[in-house]
């Protein structure tokens, strides 16, 4: 059941098979298709600009008010691609080996090939729309290099790759809008997803100005609404990133895979008190310079700069020491949490880790130090009040991204027919962990060079007017009005617990039970807790004002509504996977020096759920065949 | 830490706004701005009292959704950032704030400390792109840009179109927002061929918005939480008038 069609021949040679087999449509015939496209993130974005290029209908909608503001603008660091510009050995392979092997050999061997075929082309292209990406005096592009690997492959435009990125993406998009065949909603949120005859058909989307519904009918949906690590509470996303469109699809039968694989980045900035909203990101290109440390004495109170370098422990440099600070992010994130956990984290709530600048302003000077970084420290010094050139940074873990999302197979559709899944939303190319700048990148390749091909594949496929179009206006209703009932039902409830409680005892729940190690008996005890915290939920949730205007509290219930569904599933997938893969830890299985252990004999698969009603979900399993690398022990030593 | 909160509340564009007075009390001096209205918020509901309608998203200067005005000033007291990163820490206990939304013509209120400014999507929309297709480009070093061009582009590509520029020019300008881009765009080799069709177009645009003339007073780079340079309008006006 769960094709995964993947085209024939050498890994080499598959995509480009796929492109010249792949059906299309004649110029003159492609606007009498039209694609609804959910999000305006790089993934979003990307596509709907290319579509309409293609001549294509296109009809977008974004919660934003403006496309421009979607969350790929906070990607800092970086992009990656196998241009080799550095002469440091890479090259196709050893970026797809790189990305594979970062993924604990749980992704796709096709589909990661192909995010690496595709790359140099991503950088070629952002060039061509104006990014200002970092240059070396001689006018050529600069790299650098990210955690786990080896070589120079990220390209950035100073700490501010995503929103560079995504503008050079808007302005695509906002050099279409002004055509007849594009209509961009901003400020319009997608409630459902219309799924007639078995096919992806439409949306119904919510005002958030005017609180009116209205249904939108397409050939194909594409939704690229990006991560769910926001069901954290705490996190690194934006405030109103949200399961929300990729839940509605799933629960209208869209495979979910995956759901359990979230990312900690290790360079958060710790949580410092009750009131705090979200944890902002440090570049993990810090990584690159700065020393992690903790001091060898749990409890040690003094000042970083009164501990001597015999006192501290450089614990990534102790444990991994071919990788040192440069070991992936799920590594880095556990080693941290071991430490931490040991009473050696530091700061008000011990817990946070040194990352140090000291040697390499001592080598490199302060002025290189703040050309590369200066802006990171800027925006250090501006939350944290503290200045990183004199004493290090504290850093800490964080949800951060989704490996997890809607099950897609290597043209990015869905199993629901005509629904294509894009970007962070979809679960594809990073396996059980994702290696930095790789995100941007696969938003990127997804909406510019695989959808554009394999949607207009799809559509070719399709009766533009059938004789059942009447039937999907009246589909299209009645999904319309179970939404407005499931609105006014919430507001109708009056209880006296808001969202953002409920919210923040979800993300409690999770960050302690199913966070970056997990466990049988605290998973079991985590299902307990949600299935009280959702009874709960229903009985006693208290929004304030109407459906009728602008209504933060609505949309932020109706959020928390979908991650409070979504939560068991999460737990399920933690439960079901008894080994250790990448972002998953399982206490239960590791080694005697605390490394994680996979189950190749048994888990060498993606879990994929099927929804079957509250609280009900069947396990599919999708094989991971590996034709082309030879499965390994994930080592950074 | 406690504050008195003077903030304006306004139902729709169509209703008349005034100032309400909250007590704020139980607060820590390093909340940001949108976490103090949170916290205000969170116990306004529990009395049943409808919340403030504010804007953000993402809490770290970047998507530039947050700005407000604060006693008058667009400018946040910890120079150059944005309301999101102002935290309570630059206020005295038991001062008293006035929290406004941006005033401008061409950013009408929608609610409370709500703006539209989806006249800034319009004036991109206009010619603040670079016309190529997607999926096509040459090989990204066949054309050389030195350093200093490089980062001279990326200091204009920055903003983060947050308005900060229009609330606080006397004209309500937004010369700023717009020559950033005109001039990130212009000043590359790729956004050459169409340097002049640009500027004549987004000129035309922000005029059409209903934006004022630049005032030349140099306000909006001293608020500007990317600290966008003025001269950047110096050669807005430079393409404009080549392009006449
Ligand atoms: C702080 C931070 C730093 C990062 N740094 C890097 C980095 O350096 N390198 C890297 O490769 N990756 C990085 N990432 C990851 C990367 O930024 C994201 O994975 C990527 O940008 C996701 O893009 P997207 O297009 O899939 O989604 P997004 O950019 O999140 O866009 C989602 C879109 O969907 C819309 N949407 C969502 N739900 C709905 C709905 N129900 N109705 C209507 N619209 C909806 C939103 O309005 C938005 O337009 C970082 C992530 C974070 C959080
Ligand atoms: S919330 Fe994004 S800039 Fe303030």
């Amino acid at each position: 059941m769960l094709e995964a069609k993947i085209p024939e021949g050498r890994l080499e040679e598959k995509w480009r098979n796929y492109k010249a087999k792949c059906r299309l449509i004649n110029p003159s015939n492609r606007r009498k298709y039209k694609v609804i496209v959910v999000g305006t993130g790089l993934a979003g974005s990307s596509v709907a600009a290319s579509l309409c290029e293609l001549g294509f209908q296109v009809e977008v909608f974004t919660f934003h008010d403006s496309a421009r503001r979607a969350h790929s603008v906070a990607a800092q660091g970086g992009v990656n691609a196998a241009k080799d510009y550095v002469n440091d050995g890479d090259s196709v392979w050893r970026m797809f080996y790189d990305t594979i092997k970062g993924g604990d050999f749980r992704a796709r061997e096709a589909n990661v090939y192909r995010l690496a075929e595709c790359s140099a082309s991503l950088i070629d292209q952002a060039v061509a729309q104006g990014v200002p990406f970092a240059r070396e005096y001689s006018g050529y592009l600069s790299n650098r290099s990210f955690g786990g690997v080896q070589v120079s492959r990220t390209f950035y435009a100073r700490g501010q790759t995503g929103q560079q990125l995504l503008l050079g993406a808007y302005q695509a998009l906002m050099r279409q809008s002004t055509r007849k065949s594009m209509q961009l909603h901003t400020r319009h949120e997608v409630l459902d997803l219309i799924v007639h005859e078995g096919k992806a058909r439409g949306v119904v989307v919510r005002n958030l100005d005017t609180g009116e519904l209205s249904s939108h009918f397409g050939q194909a949906v594409v939704l690229a609404t990006g991560g769910y690590g926001k069901i954290y509470y705490l996190s690194t996303l934006a405030m109103n990133c949200n399961a929300s469109a990729i839940w509605r699809a799933h629960k209208r039968g869209a495979y979910m895979a995956a759901p359990s694989w979230t990312q900690f980045h290790p360079t958060s900035l710790p949580q410092l008190g009750s009131y705090q909203s979200k944890l902002t990101l440090m570049s993990e290109s810090l990584r690159n310079d700065g020393r992690i440390w903790v001091p060898k004495t749990p409890g040690d109170q003094r000042a970083p700069g009164d501990i001597p370098d015999a006192e501290r422990d450089y614990y990534l440099e102790r444990r991994y020491p071919s990788f040192g600070n440069l070991a992936p992010r799920d590594i880095s994130s556990r080693a941290a949490k071991e430490r931490i956990d040991a009473g050696c984290g530091v700061g008000p709530m011990r817990n946070a880790v040194y990352l140090d600048f000291r040697d390499a302003i001592q080598r490199l000077g302060l002025d290189a130090i703040r050309q590369r970084y200066g802006n990171l420290f800027d925006m250090y010094r501006k939350i944290t009040g503290s200045d990183a050139y004199k004493e290090p940074m504290m850093i800490a873990p964080a949800a951060h991204f989704s490996m997890g999302g809607l099950w897609v197979d290597y043209e990015l559709m869905s199993n629901v027919e005509g629904l294509f899944v894009l970007g962070e939303a979809n679960f594809s190319d990073h396996g059980a962990n994702r290696l930095g700048a790789n995100s941007l990148l696969q938003a990127c390749v997804d909406g510019y060079f695989i959808a554009p091909h394999t949607v207009m594949h799809y559509l070719a496929g399709e009766r533009i007017d059938g004789p059942q179009e009447e039937q999907l206006q009246e589909v299209g209703e009645r999904l319309l009005q179970q939404c407005s009932a499931d609105l006014k039902e919430m507001l109708d409830r009056k209880g006296n617990k808001t969202p953002e409680e409920f919210h923040k005892e979800l993300g409690a729940v999770l960050y302690g039970k199913c966070g970056l190690s997990r466990n049988r008996k605290d998973l079991l005890e985590a299902k307990e807790e949600l299935r009280k915290l959702k009874d709960e939920f229903d009985l006693n949730l208290l929004v304030s004002g109407a459906s009728k205007n602008i209504n933060f509290e609505l949309e932020k219930a109706g959020r928390v509504r979908d991650y409070l569904e979504m939560a068991p599933l999460i737990i399920q997938d933690a439960l079901q996977r008894e080994e250790s893969c990448g972002a998953h830890f399982r206490e239960e299985h590791q080694s005697e020096e605390g490394e994680a252990q996979r189950n190749d004999e048994e888990f060498q698969y993606v879990s994929v759920w099927e929804y079957k009603g509250s609280n009900e979900f069947e396990l599919h399993r999708e094989h991971l065949d590996f034709e082309f690398v030879k499965v390994s022990e994930r080592s950074y030593k | 830490m406690r504050l008195i909160l003077n903030v304006w509340r306004q139902e729709s564009p169509e209703h008349k706004g005034a100032f309400e007075r909250y007590e704020a009390n139980d607060l820590d001096p390093h909340m940001s701005v949108p976490e103090m209205l949170d916290h205000l918020n969170q116990g306004l509901i529990k009395k049943g009292v409808e919340p403030i309608a504010f804007e953000s998203d993402c809490r770290e200067g970047i998507c530039g959704q947050c700005g407000i005005v604060i006693n008058g000033e667009v400018q946040s007291p910890e120079s150059h950032c944005t309301t999101c990163q102002t935290h309570l820490r630059s206020f005295r206990d038991g001062e008293e704030l006035y929290l406004e939304p941006f005033r401008a013509g061409a950013f009408p209120v929608k609610k409370d400390l709500i703006v539209d400014r989806s006249a800034f999507d319009r004036i991109v929309a206009a010619g603040g792109y670079i016309g190529a297709n997607t999926g096509q480009g040459n090989e990204a070093n066949s054309i050389l840009i030195t350093h200093d061009r490089a980062e001279q582009a990326m200091d204009a590509a920055a903003c983060i179109a947050c308005g900060a520029c229009v609330a606080t020019c006397k004209n309500a300008s937004a010369s700023l927002f717009t020559a950033a881009k005109m001039h990130h765009l212009n000043s590359l080799p790729q956004g050459e061929p169409e340097a002049q069709q640009r500027a004549l177009k987004m000129v035309e645009q922000m005029d059409a918005e209903g934006f004022g003339a630049c005032s030349f007073t140099g306000a909006c780079e001293v608020v500007c939480p990317q600290s966008i340079s003025i001269q950047h309008i110096v050669e807005m006006n430079r393409y404009w008038r080549k392009a006449l």
